[in-house]
């Protein structure tokens, strides 16, 4: 592999020296394992409490797949139509802006109301939090089509589908795939979130259920199991944008 | 059908205006002109005179505010594919290979456009051909960031002509290259033009480039754009990049010059 060194070797190392900084540090003051318990607990938390962490792993990873799942669909509609026509987007940008401005969390509840607790909120929640970014990159994808390369296909007789089709939306495909980076860590806020209010299952349930019983190790095992899921999420959707979009991550031509 | 040295294009007193009421800006005035089928014109002038409006009404992207416009005798409605463009940015869409950039028209205008599925190769091919006519045989397949400025640019023109268009229209589509890659641009211009007998509108604020490339020059006047000289070259054809260093070459320039930013 290329650049092992920096792409690998180098953000170990960092990590591995955090946590021995951390080890150090709750040793040399003497913290008490109810305030910050060492990295050397929480291993051993995770792996005495490793069947629950996995199976709540895995509800916590369905219902922001889910969510996102439907930020997709929802966030490349609505992005088309608003970047398409001045009217939509007369009609739906400051609802979408006004709707984006509301903490989730003030959703839950009224989630939960609706549907019970439960996975379904938690899916609507991931799904709430992470469809915006996606509409607004799509839309300025479209919209910052170049003026002249518009004026080339219209003097041909290209309708606007045509231009849309044509080279409004593989142009925004890098916006959108850029996008999916940040929706799919805010989709998984939303679950955890959505989880934490109310929910029977869940990495979120979980340690709201261990910080209940004092069982801090937990809490911060939940918290590990977090930060790797998530950075496995980027990581396959960073991969995915590459796959898609190569073309945008131009290499050096030959001039 | 028009023979060459019919008249082609026809303009009548034609004038353009933008906006409406009280921010109304009249872009051309007046314009008289007759662009013969195979003709190759430049239109010169300061920037901000209207030269790429002009373009934009001969092409039908715009309307004429006053005054009548045809093509082969008929009034100009709307956006006719009988035109091809380029403009100073190559504007190649950077996740296709330059033969599918150059494809693209195809892709729109009719009859291509329903036969394309079925005959795929064969456009292929002749996008190949003309790729190649222009000296980018080996890099058909490369993406627009893997090709030169000047590179990038000829498969912007090939774009313009592969749907066969009456008019080729060049909006200052040499301003963004270095001089030596300018002027062999010039020349596969000129070849082009030649070659394939197209009628072809330059804008360009080059006046070296107008007196080589064109048979007429028309040098515009500040906004509103009018025509303040119509001037023949009638330097004889083929023309070799030399003739730009002979007298009669800079005299013309020289003459043009004197009528640029004068009323």
């Amino acid at each position: 592999m290329k650049n092992w060194k920096e792409n690998i070797l180098a953000p170990l190392l960092f990590t591995i020296v955090l946590l021995v900084l951390w080890e150090i540090a709750c040793r040399l003051f003497s913290l008490p394992a109810t305030v910050l318990p060492t990295p050397t607990a929480i291993a051993k938390a995770m792996v005495q409490y490793w069947p629950a962490i996995w199976q709540n792993g895995l509800q916590t990873l369905m219902t922001t797949l889910l969510g996102f799942g439907l930020a997709i669909v929802f966030g490349l509609a609505l992005g088309i139509g608003i970047g398409w026509s001045k009217f939509i987007y007369g009609a739906l940008y400051p609802v979408m802006i006004a709707f984006n401005a509301i903490p989730k969390v003030a959703v839950v509840p009224i989630l939960i109301i609706w549907f019970g607790i439960g996975t379904i909120p938690a899916i609507l929640t991931a799904f709430l939090i992470s469809f915006f970014p996606i509409v607004v990159n799509v839309a300025t994808g479209l919209a910052t089509t170049e003026p002249e390369l518009q004026d080339v296909l219209r003097a041909l007789g290209a309708s606007k589908l045509d231009i849309v089709r044509k080279v409004g939306i593989p142009r925004s495909m890098p916006y959108f795939f850029g996008s999916l980076k940040v929706a799919i860590t805010l989709a998984f806020v939303g679950s955890v979130v959505s989880e934490t209010i109310g929910a029977n299952s869940g990495l979120g349930q979980m340690m709201l259920a261990a910080q209940a019983g004092f069982n801090v190790e937990l809490v911060f095992a939940g918290v590990m199991a977090l930060a790797i899921l998530g950075i496995a999420l980027y990581a396959i959707t960073a991969m995915i944008e590459r796959r898609f979009t190569g073309w945008a991550f131009r290499a050096d031509g030959i001039s | 059908m028009v023979q060459p040295g019919e008249p082609l294009v026809e303009l009548k007193n034609v004038s353009m205006t933008y906006g409406q009421g009280a921010n109304a800006v009249k872009a051309v005035d007046n314009l008289t002109l007759t662009i013969k089928k195979g003709e190759f014109i430049a239109v010169v002038g300061p920037s901000g005179c209207g030269k790429s409006s002009m373009m934009k009404l001969i092409s039908g992207l715009k309307p004429t505010s006053e005054g009548t416009l045809t093509i082969e005798g008929q009034p100009v409605k709307g956006p006719i594919n009988k035109v091809g463009m380029a403009f100073q940015a190559s504007n190649l869409l950077p996740w296709r290979t330059a033969v599918d950039n150059v494809l693209l028209p195809l892709e729109i205008v009719q009859p291509h456009r329903s036969r394309m599925s079925k005959e795929k190769a064969a456009y292929r091919e002749k996008a190949r051909a003309l790729l190649e006519s222009v000296g980018l045989g080996g890099f058909t397949d490369k993406f627009p960031w893997q090709l030169s400025g000047g590179m990038q640019q000829r498969t912007s023109i090939c774009r313009a002509l592969i749907h066969e268009p009456e008019i080729l229209m060049l909006d200052e589509p040499f301003g963004a290259l270095d001089a030596f890659t300018r002027e062999e641009l010039w020349c596969a211009t000129r070849d082009i033009h030649q070659k394939r007998g197209v009628t072809a509108m330059l804008v360009t604020h080059d006046l070296r480039e107008a007196v080589f490339l064109a048979d007429t020059v028309y040098v515009m006047s500040d906004r509103p754009g009018k025509i303040v000289k119509v001037q023949h070259v009638d330097l004889p054809r083929p023309r070799d990049l030399e003739v730009t260093y002979t007298k009669p070459f800079q005299d013309l320039v020289h003459e043009l010059r004197s009528h640029i930013g004068k009323h």
